[in-house]
Order: structure tokens, then C-alpha cells, then sequence
């Protein structure tokens, strides 16, 4: 087949694919033949170019290179800015520095409106004591609602939804846990909670392996024990879930002792220093 | 049209030296090109979709056609997405295309930055350009995660989610730089918004400046060349811009769009109805960001548990992984003209370009440099090789833990010691070897012809 008539029918196809393209539109759309046909349309229209450069003989041609640098008889004179007299650190000078440094930085302070201070808001969670817990429905919880090695979901009453006070309850067999003496009473009937957010990178620690007794984070499969008060066993996670201390009130519902005792998820420079508002 | 054009603004003299620059031939100076192209699709499919996309975190209740959905809260913005993707005549496919070109953009600058390091085109003058090459790279990246978390699906929400959570360890700015750049503690409402403007106007509109000035300065250097007959460092050989060149890259323009169009009817990408919305107390697993993302996502999944307090100071175990790795990865590769002149003393301007082979040492490094990157990348899906292999995730961390640190030299150094070899033999493992034709002269000897 000669150029001219591959050219031919590229453009051919190519128009064709357009008017495809339209009669498809018209009659509603579809995903696969846009895509099919507009690819035919440009393919054909850039095909033909493509060929029609075997149309046109030129052979390679040379340029020479000038060089970049500029000879040293057509340089800029340099300009004198500052009179005698006046020095690099004279006051002038050092006044127009400072006066440009001031601007530059009462200009950049609106940065400020961008964000609140962090303040205390990474070391809290709408947890305190005597608050319920209550579930997605914003109903409360028993503890034997939970079935052995059950998982859910709980938020503070009034604050169901709130990412950083999402916590996870698991019911296991109560001489099966294995928590620091200090922690002995923040468990009902087997029932333990802890923060869902990954101390790594901050997702929800959403797979429970009830065999092993272990949360695994899906981001990056951290894992925690929660046996053992939720230490990481694997994966890039360095600190324990933080627990949140559990009772019950007088109608046997699940409440709060009081907020995580430590900040939830990701690690921050002064995530040890306790709250430093 | 061309006089009327001269007498108003003295163009002919102009067009004549501009339209006849030369351009030399090779497949690989096309990448770029392929870069450029990717970018003018993603301008015009972008704005298409800008018509439609409501960047807004404000909840609604879905009621469009997609079943599975209706009935359900959801933000504005992911339900503007479902409407363009299912109501709007050639959305889906326009989102498609847009997203599928962004992969390839960025997979073109990649390749194109790979070929101008193995080549030494960087080396004086180009430094300028290598630089604003680099902007480029890192503004694509940026382009390619505001893009992909503007849907407001469960995926994005968790790349957002892990990003907050690595700017959040740096020490001792970490929470403020977070809460100005999320506007408090994640998830927060307005984040949606100022990703918005990124995406569609500061990183584009400075895309186009940087992308003028790479141009613009490629043109003032005139190209490099492979060595080859009659080239030099004095002159440039090629085809003319005008028509040759022109029409050539009009050509692949067409040619990109067209495979990109194909490619983006017929295979489905970033399904956000099917990750759902994002909801701050669920993620999606096996969670799989954009594959230019993917290094990221290895390097801190292998990252061990490593979280040291140093004089109350705790450096989390993001940090290093998430911020200090990419952070001198870059800054090397920015730097890398600068670090190769400081080491060889070669000062000098070039323009006849490397093979491969004509600097081992720069070879050797752009392999270990690009099997860590790749080692990283196979280690961000981890969960993935686990499910397909049925290895314990863990094993599969802890190989990808020792292969990052072992494989990388190792191959580097294989490079290094197969570009001594090329060297040596002039052998070329892609041209085959051209046949010598031998003449029997009338003494009965042989002449090459």
C-alpha cells in the first residue's frame, strides 16, 4: 500500500470514528465505545500526520552551536547602586534589608488564619468520666451485649461519629487477659476498649484475628496485642492502642472512667509529655 | 496571514530561525514530549470535569441512580463525582481518561527524567533545566494526590488520613504545619476545598510556568545528540521543526490521546462507588494508592517499630520513613548535576550525550536508585502479595525489610560492572550487530565495502 493511500484511509477511519463517536452520544452514551472510537479518531488524524512527514523529503540539516556565554565586549556595564561612601553595612542598606524582612513576614502571618493552634486537641477526645458508651445507633451498651470474642464499634454518648474518640470494644475470656495491675478495673466482664486509631499512621484498626487475640491495622499491618493492653507485636506502629478505662453505671450500661490516658493515634513530638495545655 | 502578522510585529525574521531548529532523532527524546502531551489531556479533560465537581464536604443524602448507595449520607463532592460518572453524557468516560493520563504523565516524566540521567543530559549547561525537571516531578506528584482525594471516597479519605499523620511527626512543627495545611485536627470539613484550589489552580498554573521555562531553555540550548557521524559538540543535527518535527509531534500527541482514550473507555479505574464514602471510622482494604505513591507507602509499612524519645523529643515512626527518606531521595536527585560535577571536576559544557556505559558509576547508581524505589514499591502492596501468594504478611515484610537494603547495591553494583563490560566489548544489548559486506577483489583478497 503506497503512503497516499495508507494516509487515506487513516483520515477516512478517523472521520468516521467522529461520527461514530456523536451518533453514540445521541443515542445515550457508553463508556467502552467513547473511548473505543475517540481513541480511533485521534489514532487515525495522528496516524496520517504521522505518515504524511514520508511525504515530505527533507534530510537532516546542521546548526551550528553559538556559544551560550556572552563575549566579553557585549556585557552589561555594571551599575553603580550605592554612592561613595555608602558600605554594605551601612545604615541605608541595612535598613532597606530589615524593611523588606518586615514586610516579607507581616505579609506571610495570615498563614496563621489557615489552622487553630493545636493546643490541647491531640491529647483529648470527648471521653471523660461517667460518660457512656454508646454504639453507631447511639444506643447504650451492656457488657454481655458483646459476644465472646465480638467486636463493636462505641462512641461517648453525644458524640457518636467523632473520629478521634472511636474506640473498640472486645469481649474475651476474662482470665485470658494478661493487663498491668493498674489496669485491672478498666475491664467489665471481659469486656476491653480501645482506641481505633492506629498509633502509625492513623487508620481504623479494623481487623480483629480472634484466634490470636490481635487487632491489625489494613493500612500498613501493624498489630496489637490487646491481651496485653494493646501492645504492637508487628508492623511500623510503636505505641500501644491507648485504653480507655471502663465501668459500669447503676443500670449496668458501660461508661467511661474517664479520657484515654494517653493522646490517640499517630505519634507527635510531645506525644509523651502529657497534656501541655 | 503571515504578512499581516510581519508588518505588525516583525515576525518573519523570527519564524524563519525558529521553524527551521533542528531536532535530532531519537525514539528517546519523544518522552518528554509524551509528558507534555499527557498534561495538555489532563488540561482539557480537567476542565470538564471542574464543570461538574462540587468541592464541598457538606453531607447530603445520595438519591442518583447508583442502588447500592441511595438513601445513604454521603459529602457534595462525592456525590457531584457519582453524577458526573453516572448521569453526566461521556463524564465517566472524560473521568477516566483524566485519571488514566495522570498515571501516565507522571509514568512519562519518570521515564523521561531516567533517560536524561543514564544519558548525562544534565550535565553543563542543563543544570537549570534538570532543576526545573524536578519541580515539575514533584508538582505532578502533588497534581496526582490532590487529584485522587478530591472524590471524597474511602480510598482517598485514607491517603489523606496517613499524609496528615506523616506531616504530624515532624518534630516540633509537626502539629502546626498539620492544623494550618488541614485546618485543624483530620478529618477535617475544609479540607476538600483547599485541595480543590490546588488542584485546579496553584499547581497547574505553575505547572504551565515551569513547563514554559523548560522549553523555553531547551530551545535557547539547543538539544543535545547522541554521538554519531558528523556530530559535535559544535552543532546540532536533526530534521527541521517546520514541517518535519511538527508534524511528528502533532502526530504523537494524536497517537498519545488515542491510546489513553482506548485505555480510558475500556478499563475501569478509581471506582469510588464501589470504595463507598469516606467515613472516618473505616477503611478499605487492601488499600492501594496510585502507583507513583507506591515508594511511600512501602517505606513506611517497612519501616520498623522504631519510635525513640530523645530529651523529651519523640521521633515518630512515620518520621523517617514518611518525610526524611523521600526528603533526601529528592534532594539527592535534585542535586545530582552539582554532586557529579563536585566529584568528577567536570566542568565542562556538554553536548554530546553518555550511552550508558560511558559512566559506570552514574550507571551503577540510577540502578540501585531505581530497584529501590521499585523494591519499595512491590513492599507497599505486601497485603497484596500476601492475598495472591498466600504467605503470612509478615514474612513477606521482613524479606522486603533485608531485600531494600541488600538488592539494591547488589544490582547497582551488577550495573556498574555490565556498563565496564559494554565498554570493553562495544557490544550494544539493543542495536543488532550490522553485518560487514565483504568484496572479492580480483587478487583473490577480501574488501569491506
Amino acid at each position: 500500500m503506497n503512503t497516499n493511500r495508507s494516509i487515506s484511509v487513516a483520515l477516512v477511519v478517523s472521520m468516521l470514528a467522529s461520527i461514530g463517536l456523536v451518533g453514540v452520544y445521541i443515542a445515550g452514551g457508553d463508556r467502552a465505545a467513547e473511548g473505543i472510537l475517540l481513541g480511533l479518531a485521534l489514532g487515525g488524524l495522528g496516524a496520517g500526520i504521522v505518515l504524511w512527514t514520508r511525504l515530505i523529503d527533507i534530510g537532516p540539516e546542521t546548526e551550528e552551536r553559538e556559544p551560550l556565554e556572552t563575549s566579553p565586549e557585549d556585557r552589561m556595564d555594571p551599575i553603580e547602586l550605592r554612592p561613595e561612601g555608602i558600605t554594605r553595612r551601612s545604615l541605608l542598606v541595612r535598613l532597606l534589608v530589615g524593611a523588606g524582612g518586615a514586610l516579607a513576614a507581616a505579609l506571610a502571618i495570615p498563614t496563621l488564619s489557615l489552622g487553630p493552634r493545636p493546643g490541647a486537641s491531640l491529647f483529648r477526645t470527648s471521653w471523660r468520666a461517667g460518660v457512656r458508651v454508646v454504639g453507631e445507633d447511639g444506643a447504650p451498651i451492656r457488657p454481655l451485649d458483646l459476644p465472646l470474642e465480638g467486636v463493636l464499634t462505641v462512641y461517648p454518648e453525644g458524640a457518636v461519629g467523632s473520629a478521634d474518640s472511636q474506640t473498640q470494644l472486645i469481649r474475651v475470656g476474662e482470665d485470658l487477659l494478661e493487663l498491668d495491675p493498674d489496669r485491672q478495673e478498666w475491664t467489665v466482664e471481659g469486656v476491653v476498649g480501645y482506641s481505633k486509631i492506629c498509633t502509625h499512621a492513623g487508620c481504623p484498626v479494623g481487623l480483629y484475628r480472634a484466634q490470636a487475640h490481635q487487632l491489625l491495622c489494613p493500612c500498613h499491618q501493624s498489630t496489637f496485642d490487646i491481651l496485653r493492653g494493646a501492645v504492637p507485636v508487628f508492623g511500623p506502629a510503636a505505641r500501644p492502642l491507648p485504653q480507655l478505662p471502663l465501668d459500669v453505671d447503676d443500670e449496668g450500661y458501660l461508661i467511661a472512667r474517664g479520657d484515654f490516658p494517653e493522646p490517640v493515634g499517630p505519634s507527635f513530638w510531645n506525644v509523651h509529655s502529657g497534656d501541655d495545655s | 496571514m503571515l504578512g499581516w502578522l510581519d508588518r505588525r510585529l516583525g515576525a518573519d525574521s523570527w519564524a524563519r530561525s525558529a521553524l527551521r531548529k533542528v531536532f535530532p532523532d531519537h525514539w528517546s527524546f519523544l518522552l518528554g514530549e509524551i509528558a507534555l502531551f499527557c498534561f495538555v489531556i489532563l488540561l482539557a479533560t480537567g476542565v470538564f470535569l471542574t464543570l461538574f465537581y462540587r468541592p464541598d464536604a457538606a453531607p447530603v443524602v445520595y438519591e442518583g441512580p447508583y442502588e447500592p448507595l441511595r438513601g445513604q449520607d454521603v459529602s457534595a463532592a462525592y456525590e457531584s463525582v457519582l453524577r458526573l460518572s453516572f448521569e453526566v453524557r461521556a463524564g465517566l468516560v472524560m473521568r477516566q481518561i483524566h485519571h488514566w493520563s495522570a498515571l501516565v504523565f507522571v509514568a512519562a516524566i519518570v521515564v523521561h527524567m531516567a533517560r536524561v540521567f543514564f544519558t548525562g543530559a544534565f550535565r553543563r549547561p542543563r543544570e537549570i533545566n534538570w532543576l526545573v525537571g524536578m519541580g515539575l516531578l514533584l508538582l505532578a506528584l502533588g497534581m496526582g494526590f490532590t487529584g485522587y482525594s478530591l472524590p471524597d471516597d474511602l480510598l482517598s479519605g485514607t491517603g489523606l488520613r496517613i499524609a496528615y499523620s506523616a506531616v504530624v511527626a515532624i518534630p516540633f512543627l509537626g502539629p502546626y504545619v498539620a492544623s494550618l495545611a488541614f485546618g485543624g485536627e483530620f478529618p477535617t470539613e475544609g479540607i476538600i476545598s483547599r485541595l480543590f484550589v490546588l488542584h485546579v489552580m496553584l499547581f497547574p498554573g505553575i505547572i504551565i510556568g515551569l513547563i514554559a521555562a523548560h522549553l523555553g531553555i531547551l530551545w535557547r540550548q539547543k538539544h543535545t545528540q547522541f554521538p554519531g557521524p558528523g556530530r559535535t559538540e559544535q552543532n546540532v543535527i536533526g530534521k527541521p521543526f517546520w514541517p518535519v518535527q511538527l508534524f511528528k509531534s502533532t502526530g504523537l500527541m494524536l497517537l498519545t490521546a488515542a491510546v489513553i482514550a482506548v485505555i480510558g473507555g475500556t478499563i475501569q479505574i478509581n471506582p469510588v462507588w464501589e470504595y463507598g464514602p469516606f467515613v472516618p471510622t473505616t477503611v478499605s482494604a487492601p488499600a492501594q494508592p496510585d502507583w507513583y505513591m507506591g515508594w511511600l507507602e512501602g517505606a513506611i509499612r517497612l519501616f520498623p517499630a522504631f519510635e525513640p524519645t530523645i530529651l523529651g523529643v519523640t521521633i515518630p515512626s512515620t518520621f523517617i520513613p514518611g518525610i526524611v527518606l523521600p526528603g533526601f531521595f529528592i534532594t539527592v536527585l535534585a542535586l545530582w548535576p552539582f554532586i557529579e560535577q563536585r566529584v568528577t571536576r567536570d566542568y565542562a559544557e556538554h553536548h554530546l550525550l553518555d550511552y550508558p556505559r560511558d559512566f559506570p558509576v552514574r550507571t551503577g547508581v540510577g540502578v540501585a536508585g531505581i530497584v529501590f524505589a521499585v523494591l519499595l514499591t512491590l513492599a507497599g502492596g505486601n497485603d497484596v502479595l500476601a492475598l495472591a501468594f498466600s504467605i503470612p504478611v509478615e514474612a513477606i515484610t521482613w524479606f522486603f525489610r533485608i531485600a531494600v537494603l541488600v538488592v539494591p547495591p547488589l544490582l547497582g553494583w551488577l550495573g556498574y560492572r555490565i556498563a565496564l563490560e559494554l565498554q570493553a566489548t562495544d557490544f550494544h544489548p539493543l542495536r543488532r550487530r550490522k553485518g560487514v559486506v565483504l568484496r572479492r577483489n580480483a587478487e583473490g583478497g577480501y574488501d569491506e565495502v
